[in-house]
């Protein structure tokens, strides 16, 4: 803004503002103001969000320090708490999800794009994407009342029957725990994995299944030694992002674990998650201290979601990057 | 069938019942027609009709192409040469909306009843822009040969494949640095390298030398002449130059349509058909 | 020759199983709820407040007003400072203020919503000694500004410079080229991307357990605890009763099939007009 502009004739009263408000810098430097306030006013939500996050967990890193990670007592009334049965809790279930995600969802992104026609694939894909807008706690209830009795008197029973001798698939079914939440989890983020695999598939250039083709290469060798290698950046970039939601998701998980603090090898036992046991305990935390602790593990969740969703976008950036400007 | 040089292209009959000739030294004598020519016939095609969708691209397309020598197809862009070469290993199937009819005879069999990964086998091809896999050289040349399950020595024939591309030397001590680290000629002569590993009885080549400069292409143009014995070729080029220098016979293409089929210098010096001419003198295309 | 053709086959039937299962567990769910939801869905659901254990009749109206008053609550929070940001990226910043900006915008969309929710909590419940309407649409509006942020900037840039180029010539100012140029011509594509964002926070859970807490009767004004329907699905979920196990199909039934209908509508709204992605 100049000076001129300032000393321009002002017109007549209101007219003269308006028009310089609309004609000149004026103009241009309020609405430069206001939107990078609303900018300015997401860093400083984020930073004020790190700030009353690790000044509320304070009491906890005072009282346990690093041995918090590694501790596996949880009891509120003696004030003793540890981290390790949730952590525990969250990466096997988040693992177990993952294990049963990744097939099925790379399995589906490949059929979406080399099998299908575009008109079908996008009919399809879209239908996926509706998977993950159904809300979690809703997955919960269905996981309640659908998938944990099939899992008490069906999938247990059988993997115990086969697969009984290893320690994963032993003591009683109920049907609640690990097993249940990471299938659960598995079906919640398969959306993620499709979607984001099919965008990056796609922009595998044709001329890469051309060669393979014509090499005499059969479509599945051209689609799994040629597309899915050239494309693997991008699609281990959705298997991270997936993975970032199976650690962070509450409602499903909180209602299908089974909610007990303790470390089991067996996939059939209760157990819980750093985000189930924030989600059940956070209303009810008596002492000051007790609130410091669900809030240190709930910096705990944000710093491991960061790192993975901070990995995936560069992976997916660097694969679709590649897909459309040729190296 | 009718011999080598013949055309049956629909109404634009341009029939040649014998060899011309006048054909240069340098180009390898076409089969005598009766005695030979269907021995020595890669390809018997007739009535190849190819459509995208609703639209007909080829209208119906008759040739006979033999081995040994190099075949080149010109034609203004969007006249259906790539479509009519990428026929020839049903690559036409990439295109889910594609229709082909009519048939393709390779050594006499139809395509059309062939297995689809034996025919791509036994004709390679190679694509207007290099696409190597984001692999090394070495996996690159190694992979037709791996997925056909090769026995013997994979080095040797990688070696050996290069050697023919003549880009052995460029590359034998980098074999397994990322295919991308070689220049675009480089690339396009690993894709032949490539294509050349799993001994192909023919070889596609589709406008391989559009992205290259001069030199590069030389090269490549050298190199077709050096494979001849080994190999049938068929390139498709938009440069009538590289048709001149590199081909032993051109068809030529318009519309979807064959409209001559001659011995290059023939089609080059007296084409029968004024579409052609006016083609090759530059007023149209 | 015969093994490799038999792997093909094999491997690519499996993929299509794979998308087979994943596209029915969609319908699995549809069907599952509408089974289960529409028969215990009656007019009172919407009129009525909670009943005790026990008592039979009772809805959720007060959860449904609730959810309501949350979501206007998170709008109000969410889509201007969203729209905002998203025009400043697109329109005003510098390059490396636009990555760092974006980075935080992405950063912020990957927080767990529950720890988004002990945000809320530290900032306006501990404050005002209350759980309230306040404190849970605060966490939803946050949850709703990176979504409304990429979305709004993403279809802004869409707009072909020439349109933007047009205006200025013409003398208008940069502000009144955005105002009545540029967000009109991408306004589709900034409803669609803040519906979608109201679409997800309606059916989020979690940040609203020690935020909004819940509340078995009316909420008045601002400052109360109130229901809502997600949460109030959980807490029937995970009692005891039938009575309520039926209660929370019927809110799981409403729930889904709004932000379903928000979903398919403003995507196919928009993919009228933009084509799918190939």
């Amino acid at each position: 803004m100049t000076t001129t502009d300032l000393a321009a004739p002002a017109g007549n009263g209101f007219t003269g503002v308006w028009r310089r408000l609309r004609n000149f810098d004026l103009g241009d430097s309020v609405a430069y103001s206001i939107t990078l306030l609303a900018g300015t006013g997401i860093f400083i939500l984020v930073g004020v969000l790190l700030v009353e996050l690790w000044l509320n967990s304070r009491l906890a890193r005072h009282e346990f320090g690093w041995k918090f990670l590694f501790t596996s007592i949880w009891d509120p009334i003696a004030q003793h708490f540890g981290a390790l049965p949730f952590l525990y809790g969250t990466l096997v279930t988040s693992l177990l999800a993952l294990i049963i995600a990744i097939p099925l969802g790379l399995g589906t992104a490949i059929f979406l794009v080399e099998l299908v026609p575009a008109w079908l694939s996008d009919w399809l894909a879209f239908i996926i994407d509706l998977l993950a807008a159904v809300p979690s706690v809703v997955y919960g209830l269905l996981g309640i009342f659908v998938l944990v009795p099939i899992i008490r008197s069906g999938v247990e029973p059988f993997l115990q029957s086969t697969l009984g001798s290893l320690p994963l698939f032993q003591g009683p079914a109920y049907g609640f725990g690990f097993l249940a939440a990471g299938v659960v989890l598995g079906i919640m983020v398969v959306p993620f994995i499709v979607s984001v695999s099919r965008e990056v598939l796609l922009a595998v250039p044709q001329e890469q299944r051309e060669a393979a083709l014509s090499l005499g290469a059969t479509q599945w060798e051209a689609a799994s030694q040629v597309v899915v290698p050239y494309a693997r950046s991008g699609i281990f970039g959705s298997i991270f992002l997936a993975l970032a939601r199976a650690l962070g998701e509450t409602m499903a998980v909180t209602m299908v674990i089974g909610n007990d603090p303790s470390i089991h090898t067996s996939l059939f036992a209760s157990g819980y998650s750093i985000a189930a046991v924030i989600a059940n305990e956070f209303a009810e935390a008596t002492s000051t201290l007790y609130i410091h602790v669900l809030i240190e593990l709930g910096l705990i969740l944000f710093g491991l979601t960061f790192i993975l969703n901070a990995l995936a976008r560069l992976l997916i950036l660097a694969t679709v990057r590649r897909g459309t400007v040729r190296p | 069938m009718a011999s080598v040089g013949t055309v049956h292209s629909g109404n634009n009959v341009n029939l040649k019942s014998e060899q011309s000739v006048d054909t240069p030294q340098r180009f390898s004598l076409p089969p005598k027609p009766s005695v030979t020519a269907d021995s020595s016939l890669r390809f018997k095609i007739s009535g190849l009709k190819v459509s995208y969708g609703p639209k007909e691209v080829l209208h119906g397309i008759d040739i006979n192409i033999s081995s040994n020598v190099v075949t080149a197809l010109i034609g203004p862009s969007g006249c259906g040469k790539s479509t009519f070469l990428r026929s020839l290993n049903r690559m036409t199937e990439t295109v889910r909306t594609a229709r082909v009819e009519g048939d393709i005879l390779l050594d006499d069999e139809n395509i059309a009843d062939m297995d689809v990964v034996k025919l791509r086998r036994r004709v390679g091809m190679v694509f207007q822009r290099p696409n190597p896999f984001p692999k090394s050289i070495f996996d690159n040349v190694a992979y037709g040969l791996r997925i056909n399950g090769h026995k013997g020595s994979l080095s040797e024939s990688v070696e050996h494949s290069l050697r023919r591309a003549a880009l052995w030397d460029e590359v034998k001590d980098q074999l397994h640095k990322s295919a991308y680290t070689l220049s675009g000629g480089q690339q396009q002569r690993l894709c032949i390298a490539r294509a050349l590993a799993v001994d192909p009885e023919v070889l596609l080549l589709d406008e391989p030398c559009s992205a290259l400069d001069p030199v590069t292409t030389a090269k490549i143009e050298e190199l077709l002449f050096q494979l001849k014995p080994s190999c049938t070729i068929v390139i498709v080029t938009h440069n009538m130059q590289q048709a001149a220098r590199a081909s032993d016979f051109t068809a030529f293409l318009l519309e979807g349509r064959l409209i001559e089929y001659q011995p290059t210098p023939k089609l080059f010096t007296t084409p029968a058909d004024p579409r052609t001419e006016a083609y090759i003198t530059g007023r149209f295309g | 020759m015969t093994r490799r053709s038999v792997t093909n086959v094999v491997m690519l039937t499996l993929t299509g199983a794979c998308a087979l299962l994943t596209v029915s567990v969609m319908f699995y769910i549809l069907g599952y709820l509408a089974w289960h939801g529409a028969s215990a869905l009656s007019w009172n659901f919407f009129t009525k407040l909670p009943a005790p254990v026990n008592v039979p009749g009772g809805g959720m109206a007060n959860a449904i007003v609730g959810s309501a008053k949350l979501l206007l609550l998170a709008c109000c929070i969410g889509v201007p400072v969203g729209i905002l940001a998203g025009i400043y990226l697109s329109e005003f910043a510098g390059h490396t203020i636009a990555s760092v900006l974006r980075f935080t915008v992405d950063l912020l969309n990957g927080v767990p919503s529950i720890v988004i929710g002990i945000f809320a909590y530290t900032v306006i419940v501990l404050p005002m000694h209350t759980f309230s309407t306040l404190a849970g649409g605060f966490a939803l509006g946050i949850m709703m500004i990176p979504i409304s942020v990429r979305s709004t900037e993403e279809y802004l840039r869409a707009v072909p410079s020439s349109l933007r180029e047009a205006s200025l010539a013409l003398g208008a100012a940069r502000w009144a080229t955005i105002t009545r140029v540029v967000v009109p011509a991408a306004f589709r594509g900034i409803l669609t991307g803040v519906m979608l964002a109201l679409a997800r926070v309606a059916g989020e859970t979690a940040p609203l357990i020690f935020t909004a807490f819940g509340n078995n009767s009316w909420s008045h004004g601002w400052s109360q605890p109130t229901a809502s329907l997600p949460f109030m699905i959980y807490t029937y979920a995970v009692s005891p009763y039938d009575d309520w196990h039926r209660q929370a199909w019927a809110a799981g039934l409403v729930l889904v099939t709004l932000v379903l209908l928000v979903n398919i509508v403003t995507r196919l709204a928009l993919a009228r007009k933009m084509p799918l992605s190939r």
